[in-house]
């Protein structure tokens, strides 16, 4: 039994960000008009899959004490990409998601790489790819358009047994197949090692190098899943750089509501979905509330500066001053 | 226990940090099934021949053999393989994952690729078990726990390794003393299942209970190798001193006339690390803060310089009791407190920045008019602190960070001279620093003293606290345990109060058993 208090300790960033996006939710369902339905919910879920997608690849690289600005580019990168080649017989759409994968995967070992051999610092690295990404991005998508296989799409994006938000089933495939096995790897394990204490974790012997390039590349790979979903929800490319720009700092800001540190070496993508699914939610509330829209970006910001205040009431417990430095 | 041939031998071993000889034809033999103390100062370069052992840094001259067989370690990880393991005076856990992940950081088991969480529990156990903490929950962050339970959890990583060669670098530093006593039988069972312990404490009681052999190092070189029991106390600090002077330290003006202190504590305590800590300071007089490294000298510091929060006692500056809340008002007119930081390359100056900018950084406010930074003004006071403490830097608007180390702690020190305080607290200001500029500070010392200025000063230096402190104040554990003045202050004594042993006297020397 005493187990628990332990497991609770543990996961009380991830709790936290589950008790804030229910409540949130709960006051959204209760205000809607159609109130608690199978298409609220499935309304709700293909709004923050995306954004859930985007945290969990910012938590791999934050995990590591790093940042990743260029998430949000490698994620319109890949939709671009997969508006030309996730389309025609399933063979081909098959080989187009392939594709799509690996290169996402390949832009985030390129960041990596970069970061851990190049020894630069991952903020401006990321800033320097991100733009390299959304250039390809631009040049595959001057302007908004293609096409993506619809029978897929609507699949992944409709409702299972007509409940059930297919893609919040995909984003839990996702986070089973690749964010659990990765978690409790030895690398998953030095990916943490290196955000707590890079020191201690070299003096202890522990791989590092390949911790930290696989964070990278599997948060190139879970961004990616984004940009398919994005080419899913709206069956076409569009390089939008305001898009990507606001999907890399949400996402930033999705992590931090999700419990994960941005000091590296403490929080959980599943916390993170969490935190990007309350963070959507935030966005609905104002609008159940029928806000004048001219208000809306105001209040979502008091929100969200309330909610991730949360997380520094730790400090007043400090008692040398210098700690507030570290 | 018997003495065959030695299981690891080092000899010859030389190591130099730059032009700091740290290590010099340095030699040590281990045994199994016995515990090895390595005694010496601060400084001694035990530090460093363990840290050769363990692969963490590489000898630039010497050899090891273990088994007879010559050895090099090119990491820590190779030494591991070799059989040694060494629990280090820094953690190195991992403060944000649990005591099992540390355990089995080394080598976690895996099924299907990920970590096998059971089996991990079950490793972490038996290590804590063996380690004599089975009460520590394998589950607990590191973070979490006492420091001297952290370092139960470091000896059962190392255990966890299944070590033929334990090293424990002041392993029981940090411990409490029902801590001790576990550790110590714990060591003691490893010790009969014919593991060779190295075994480094400044503890003299420590290592008169748990000691075979014992090794005294000096200045970077083996002193003598003994049998325990065969040494007194006394002649073994003999040992350890054993360091020629030089007259590099001003005259001393000899007793002040009595005069009402500038800087009182009363009771000053924090958290589990200072303890009812009460003395006074005069204007005109250097006070030395002595004793181990670590013994909470640099929290004292900190605490009059207003970092700490939770303090309790009282702090009087001319009399009155005040409270520091930050260093912006510690240095503020009518307390006029200076803090020359420990580590001048983080808390003393900024690195790329100029040595101007780095000089008149804690005077800003009094060298603007108006919020602008008034250039001649800081022109003239910059001139004033270069030929005070005569710094070379080739062109004061070159990065303070190319200067050489003596010449940046002059600037530390100067960037708070510019402000005339009235009370100076020093942290180890010559650490690392060549005798010339060292030799320099001292005349400083003794001349901002004369001047009027109230000194405390930190060193793990003993021959300076000799050499140039009016008074000193012994620190053991967080609170005052001794106080020498004048004459008293000698090396013996330091360094018998720094060990809380009563002051060894050559004359009562011990029989030689």
């Amino acid at each position: 039994m005493n187990d628990w208090r332990y497991r609770l300790t543990e996961h009380r960033g991830t709790l936290a960000a589950v008790a804030i996006f229910v409540v949130m939710f709960i006051i959204y369902t209760s205000n809607h008009p159609a109130g608690f339905t199978a298409n609220v919910i499935q309304t709700a879920a293909n709004k923050g899959v995306l954004l859930a997608f985007v945290a969990m690849a910012q938590t791999m690289v934050v995990i590591t004490a790093g940042i990743d600005l260029s998430v949000g580019m490698i994620f319109l990168l890949t939709n671009c990409l997969a508006s030309w080649l996730v389309v025609g017989s399933p063979l081909e759409t098959a080989f187009g998601v392939f594709v799509v994968l690996s290169v996402g995967a390949s832009c985030g070992a390129i960041n990596g790489a970069i970061v851990i051999y190049g020894r630069l610092q991952p903020i401006v690295a990321t800033i320097a790819t991100g733009a390299v990404y959304f250039g390809f991005a631009l040049l595959l998508r001057p302007f908004p358009g293609g096409s993506v296989n619809e029978r897929l799409a609507d699949a992944l994006t409709g409702r299972i047994f007509g409940v059930v938000p297919a893609s919040l089933v995909a984003l839990a495939a996702v986070v089973v197949v690749i964010w659990v096995p990765f978690s409790r790897s030895v690398y998953g394990r030095a990916a943490y090692a290196v955000g707590s204490s890079e020191t201690a974790a070299y003096m202890s012997g522990m791989p590092i190098r390949r911790g930290k390039l696989l964070a990278y590349t599997l948060a190139g790979l879970v961004a990616a899943l984004g940009g398919l979903f994005l080419t899913f929800f709206t069956y076409t490319g569009d390089a939008a750089l305001a898009s990507g720009n606001a999907y890399t700092l949400f996402s930033i800001a999705a992590v931090v509501l999700g419990g994960v540190s941005l000091f590296g070496g403490k929080g959980s993508a599943i916390g993170a979905v969490f935190g990007a699914l309350a963070f959507r939610t935030i966005g609905d509330l104002l609008f159940v509330f029928d806000l004048d829209p001219l208000w809306q970006p105001l209040f979502q910001g008091l929100i969200l500066m309330a909610a991730i205040s949360l997380g520094a009431l730790a400090l007043f417990r400090v008692r040398n001053r210098l700690e507030w430095f570290l | 226990m018997e003495s065959g041939a030695p299981l690891f031998r080092m000899e010859g071993i030389s190591k130099r940090y730059g032009g700091v000889r740290a290590l010099e034809n340095a030699e040590l033999s281990v045994r199994t099934g016995a515990i090895h103390a390595v005694l010496g100062e601060n400084g001694a370069g035990k530090s460093t021949l363990i840290k050769i052992m363990a692969g963490v840094v590489a000898a630039d001259e010497g050899q090891m053999t273990l088994d007879g067989q010559p050895v090099t370690f090119a990491s820590p990880a190779a030494a591991n393989a070799a059989g040694i393991a060494c629990v280090f005076q820094e953690l190195s856990l991992i403060p944000e994952l649990s005591v099992a992940d540390n355990i089995v950081i080394f080598n976690p088991p895996t099924r299907f690729g990920m970590i096998d969480r059971k089996a991990q529990r079950r490793l972490a156990e038996e290590a804590l078990a063996r380690a004599g903490a089975a009460d520590i929950h394998p589950l607990a962050l590191v973070k979490d726990l006492p420091l001297s339970r952290q370092q139960i959890v470091e000896i059962a990583k190392a255990l966890a390794r299944k070590p033929r060669i334990l090293i424990l670098d002041e392993a029981t530093s940090a411990l409490t003393a029902a801590d001790v006593s576990k550790v110590f039988a714990v060591l003691k069972r490893l010790r009969s299942e014919g593991l060779a312990l190295v075994y480094i404490s400044h503890r003299m009681n420590e290592i008169a209970e748990l000691a075979d052999d014992c090794t005294v190092f000096r200045n970077g070189s083996k002193v003598a190798s003994y049998p325990a029991g065969t040494r007194s106390d006394s002649e073994v600090i003999e040992m350890m001193i054993g360091r020629e002077y030089h007259s590099v330290y001003p005259p001393k003006p000899g007793p002040l006339a009595p005069a009402a202190p500038v800087l009182e504590t009363r009771n000053l305590s924090w958290a589990n690390r200072l303890h009812d800590i009460s003395f006074s300071l005069r204007a005109g007089e250097i006070v030395g803060l002595g004793g181990l490294d670590g013994q909470g000298q640099r929290d004292l510091l900190l605490a009059l310089f207003g970092v700490l929060r939770g303090l309790r006692g009282t702090v009087l500056v001319d009399g009155r009791a005040i409270s520091i809340g930050s260093p912006a008002q510690a240095r503020r007119h009518g307390i006029g407190m200076a803090l020359i930081p420990e580590d001048r390359k983080t808390e003393g100056l900024m690195l790329p920045m100029t040595v101007r900018d780095n000089l008149s950084l804690a005077s800003l406010d009094r060298l603007t008019r108006g919020g602008i930074i008034d250039r001649a003004k800081e022109e003239s006071a910059i001139d004033r602190m270069m030929t005070l403490l005569s710094i070379k830097a080739g062109n004061i608007d070159a990065p303070v960070g190319a200067l050489s180390g003596g010449n940046q702690q002059k600037v530390v020190i100067a960037k708070w001279l510019m402000r005339q305080p009235r009370i100076v607290l020093l942290n180890d200001p010559t650490r690392g620093i060549d005798v010339g500029t060292k030799q320099e500070i001292y005349q400083l010392l003794r001349r901002l003293a004369d001047e009027g200025a109230a000194i405390l000063f930190y060193s793990t230096d003993y021959a300076e606290l000799i050499g140039c402190c009016d008074r000193v104040l012994v620190l053991y554990d967080g609170a005052v345990k001794r106080e020498l003045a004048g004459p008293e202050i000698t090396e013996r004594a330091l360094i018998a109060s720094a060990l809380n042993i009563p002051s060894a006297d050559p004359s009562h020397r011990e029989p030689i058993q």
